[in-house]
């Protein structure tokens, strides 16, 4: 047991408050022709997350700040922003791993309509999701009153994409989504996979197909925005490339 | 912002109608299970304050329990023996029955929907150990716990919206529901009565009333965490639904019970699974005693959470805490070693290395119980049918999951069992509101101006020029409820919090909304909110002092013993009286209403 470490460093977080200039992209869209930036100075530990920084202008300095949050601990996917030009969730994001010595940058995710602040219109996200048929599809019937039998290893195999939880932070970094909205994007193909590679589900080719159209995998130019961006740590590229040697296999 | 093209519905004086055979209302697992059920049979629409994703349910971790029996030998009379002797015999046994005999099914229709349960060797679905749930009464814990990793709700949540998808639910997404509509129809006997005929939600989008006439109202809203300020539970948990069946002059049943999960990060409250535990971690003290073992000696670490946020809170009061101000305890998983910890715990390896800089592999994490989930909620029937005293139904309504108490939970909740409540009884209250609306019967009128009251309110707090703000009203209020009313409670500790109360709600009069803008206006729902939470907070309070015994979730410093000749029974909270009074007496009657046995007499809770 290690106690006497956790113990220093606690106590100097949490004694040691400081100003932390954010620069937040304001939208309002019943006022504004065009976003503008405005800065607010919060009192911040290092331990505190930017969630907690927007709450704390929220709450203290301008109610009429607008952001989506849910959990506050990264499992509900509701607080995906661009936060010094890179998308991650603001519950997830410690003002200690960010240089506090310059203002933080915090705007809304791209390539998303814009609707108020740090929100953007999530359908055309779900529009695409819904679209690759993201639910299990088997005709044969189970026993009745049992479980479908999947050895450890084929439930192992789709793990990594399981752990989606929608949040739209790796379509959103995307270059080529950001240019072409019809494109299916990461997350989309990311649920797709999670079935495709599912050994109960029966209709892999079916998806393989919706994937392989023009606005399918085939765009995605590897640049790996989507990996680095997942809270989740999904290896977004990864299973985009597996989903495109499927479609040349013809089979998962 | 809705997922389907919705039917052109009308628009008169500026708010729109809709009409469905069934609304939903909210949609974590509970709605969603239920809206599985309806979809299919009848015109249904589920409104949910946030996309359906983000719903609660995804922060459940541990499992879902059901007597399966894949990893050793189970029954569901045994479940159901923990869950009642886990909720200190008030939980009422027709419906622990049902929650343990349907467990099975809930769970293989999960995993036959597609939900990727981790597996045993031989391919089926795998079983952890949890906190109460034990073998042959009491004996031993028992693996009973059905999970895929930490991330069982996540996978739960995920495969019940796969599932809407495919059957194209209709839902109503970032509509803020703000009212049940009740009619005053005949009722065959000369009187008349209250029926529900609707729902009226605001659209967070456009700041424009919707009016969804109905011929079944299921409420599926979750909890009210946010009364207190260590909490596991989401910003969003306000409690909403609770709030305005409360409004409405319905009753709420077993408020004073409210769970405090053990192993919340200190400080912070974010949970960390009691699977943890299953898997073998171990609570200690600064001295690196096991101290469960002085309180708990049979089953230890894997005591019901009522009984091990006690002994931690305890041991800390004691001064036998850890860290530099003696404050919390330690979760030591150090013996698990990384690969349990990468593949059983990760969520949770993850948390504590994120938010407090431990790493579990290495070191204990701090741990300090959190306000976790409410026992109590909208009294049901087995058939989650929703009830306006004892006995009486309300035809039409249903309510499943946190916001309902049928009572599965009695005054303490087993780890598991709401993964599987929301499953079991969500999918009765679909069933049951399809059967009801296929059963001849028509859509209530709506009465004149059905959203009169929600634009009201809704006005009142917009145009208010008042000067008090919303984050410091609803901070008093979570401080001050931790402080009297968490763990340990008092007549002393509950009275004063009792005084703040009052005292808060005569300044929420004075409250100021600085967002005066129509779209997307998230400071005005705040306020809404937040009367919700004073709201409830006064009834968990008001039932908390008129218990005068120790039970469960329930600890009085100053009555520390279960009576059961006074106290073996529910408590049923009405709003009566002068509704807009700060003082709680002025508009609070407490009744009680009789547990359900069956087959267990209450005995001396042990573990």
């Amino acid at each position: 047991m290690t106690t006497a470490t956790l113990e220093t460093t606690s106590t100097d977080a949490a004694t040691k408050s400081f100003t932390v200039t954010f620069l937040i992209r304001r939208f309002d869209p019943e006022v504004d022709a065009e976003p503008r930036w405005q800065d607010f100075d919060v009192e911040m530990y290092a331990t505190d997350r930017v969630l907690d920084a927007l709450h704390k202008i929220k709450w203290e300095q301008d109610g009429s700040l607008t952001f989506r949050r849910s959990c506050a601990h990264g499992i509900c996917g509701s607080d995906a922003m661009r936060i010094n030009g890179r998308n991650r969730l603001a519950c997830k994001t410690l003002i200690k791993d960010l240089d506090i010595t310059k203002p933080i940058y915090v705007e809304a995710i791209k390539g998303l309509p814009l609707e108020k602040d740090l929100v953007v219109d999530m359908e055309p996200f779900f529009a695409s999701y819904r679209e690759v048929q993201p639910f299990l599809q088997a005709s044969s019937a189970p026993v009745a009153g049992k479980e479908r039998v999947q050895s450890v290893a084929e439930r192992a195999r789709f793990d990594d994409t399981t752990k989606c939880i929608l949040c739209a932070a790796c379509t959103s970094s995307c270059p080529v989504f950001w240019t072409d909205g019809q494109y299916f994007g990461p997350a989309a193909i990311v649920n797709a996979h999670r079935f495709i590679f599912d050994s109960r589900d029966e209709e892999a080719k079916v998806r393989l197909d919706i994937l392989n159209d023009k606005e399918g995998v085939w765009r995605c130019r590897t640049t790996f925005n989507c990996t680095d961006a997942c809270p989740r740590g999904i290896e977004v590229t990864k299973a985009i490339a597996e989903v495109k040697q499927a479609i040349l296999r013809g089979t998962p | 912002m809705t997922s389907e093209n919705h039917v052109e519905t009308t628009v008169v004086d500026g708010v729109h109608h809709h009409q469905y055979d069934i609304v939903i209302i909210g949609a974590g697992g509970a709605g969603m299970r239920a809206a599985i059920e309806a979809g299919p049979g009848a015109k249904t629409a589920v409104i949910s304050k946030l996309y359906p994703t983000r719903s609660h349910t995804g922060a459940a971790q541990g499992g879902m329990a059901a007597a399966l029996a894949n990893v050793e030998e189970d029954s569901w009379e045994w479940h159901t023996f923990d869950t009642i002797k886990g909720g200190d015999y008030l939980v009422d046994q027709d419906a622990a029955e049902i929650l343990a005999k349907e467990a099975i099914d809930a769970v293989i229709d999960l995993e036959n929907m597609g939900l990727p349960f981790n597996r045993t060797p031989d391919g089926k679905i795998d079983q952890r150990r949890f906190g109460g749930h034990t073998r042959d009464h009491g004996k031993a814990p028992v693996r009973r716990a059905c999970y895929a990793a930490d991330r069982t709700g996540h996978m739960i949540l995920q495969t019940l919206f796969q599932n809407c998808v495919k059957l194209g639910i209709e839902f109503y997404n970032e509509y803020y529901a703000l009212d049940l509509v009740m009619t005053e129809v005949d009722a065959g006997d000369g009187t008349t009565r209250q029926k529900p005929s609707g729902v009226v939600a605001y659209e967070l989008a456009t700041g424009e009333l919707h009016v969804f006439q109905a011929k079944a109202v299921i409420f599926a809203t979750g909890g009210f965490g946010k009364i207190y300020k260590t909490t596991s539970n989401a910003h969003t948990l306000t409690g909403d639904g609770v709030g305005i069946v409360w409004r409405k002059g319905l009753p709420l049943e077993d408020m004073e019970f409210f769970q405090f999960h053990p192993t919340g990060l200190a400080g912070l409250g974010i949970l960390l699974t009691e699977g943890a535990r299953g898997e073998g971690a171990i609570l200690r003290n600064a001295s690196g005693e096991r101290f469960m073992e002085r309180y708990a000696p049979t089953i230890k670490d894997l005591a019901p959470r009522d009984i091990v946020a006690r002994c931690m809170v305890q041991e800390v009061a004691e001064g036998r805490g850890a860290g530099p101000d003696k404050d919390y305890v330690l979760l030591d998983c150090t013996h698990l070693g990384a690969e349990v910890l990468e593949t059983k715990l990760p969520d949770i390896t993850e948390f504590a290395r994120t938010y407090l800089g431990v790493d579990p592999v290495y070191e204990p994490v701090p741990v300090m119980p959190t306000a976790h989930y409410a026992m109590g909620g909208i009294p049901t029937n087995v058939k989650a049918e929703v009830l306006s005293d004892n006995t009486t139904v309300v035809p039409g309504l249903y309510a499943a999951g946190e916001c309902a108490c049928v009572s599965v939970h009695g005054s303490n909740r087993l780890g598991t069992n709401s993964l599987l409540d929301i499953n079991v009884f969500g999918k009765r209250a679909g069933r049951n509101a399809v059967e009801y609306v296929n059963s001849g019967v028509d859509f209530t009128p709506l009465p004149d101006d059905p959203a009169g009251d929600v634009r009201r309110l809704l006005e009142v707090l917009r145009d208010s020029n008042g000067t008090e703000r919303i984050a410091a009203i609803r901070k008093e209020l979570q401080d001050e409820m931790d402080k009297g009313a968490q763990v340990f409670r008092t007549s002393e500790s509950l009275d004063h919090v009792a005084e703040v109360i009052a005292g808060l709600r005569d300044r929420y009069r004075n409250i100021a909304v600085q967002d005066k803008g129509k779209r997307f206006n998230t400071d005005l729902l705040e306020a809404v909110e937040l009367g919700f939470l004073l709201d409830l907070a006064e009834v968990v309070v008001a039932s908390a002092r008129n218990r005068e015994e120790s039970r469960g979730g329930h600890m009085r410093d100053d009555f520390p013993n279960r009576d059961d000749e006074k106290f073996m029974q529910h408590t049923m909270a009405y709003l009566s009286g002068d509704a807009h009074s700060s003082v709680a007496s002025d508009h609070i009657r407490l009744d009680w209403k009789p547990v359900t046995i069956t087959r267990y007499q209450p005995m001396e809770r042990k573990y």
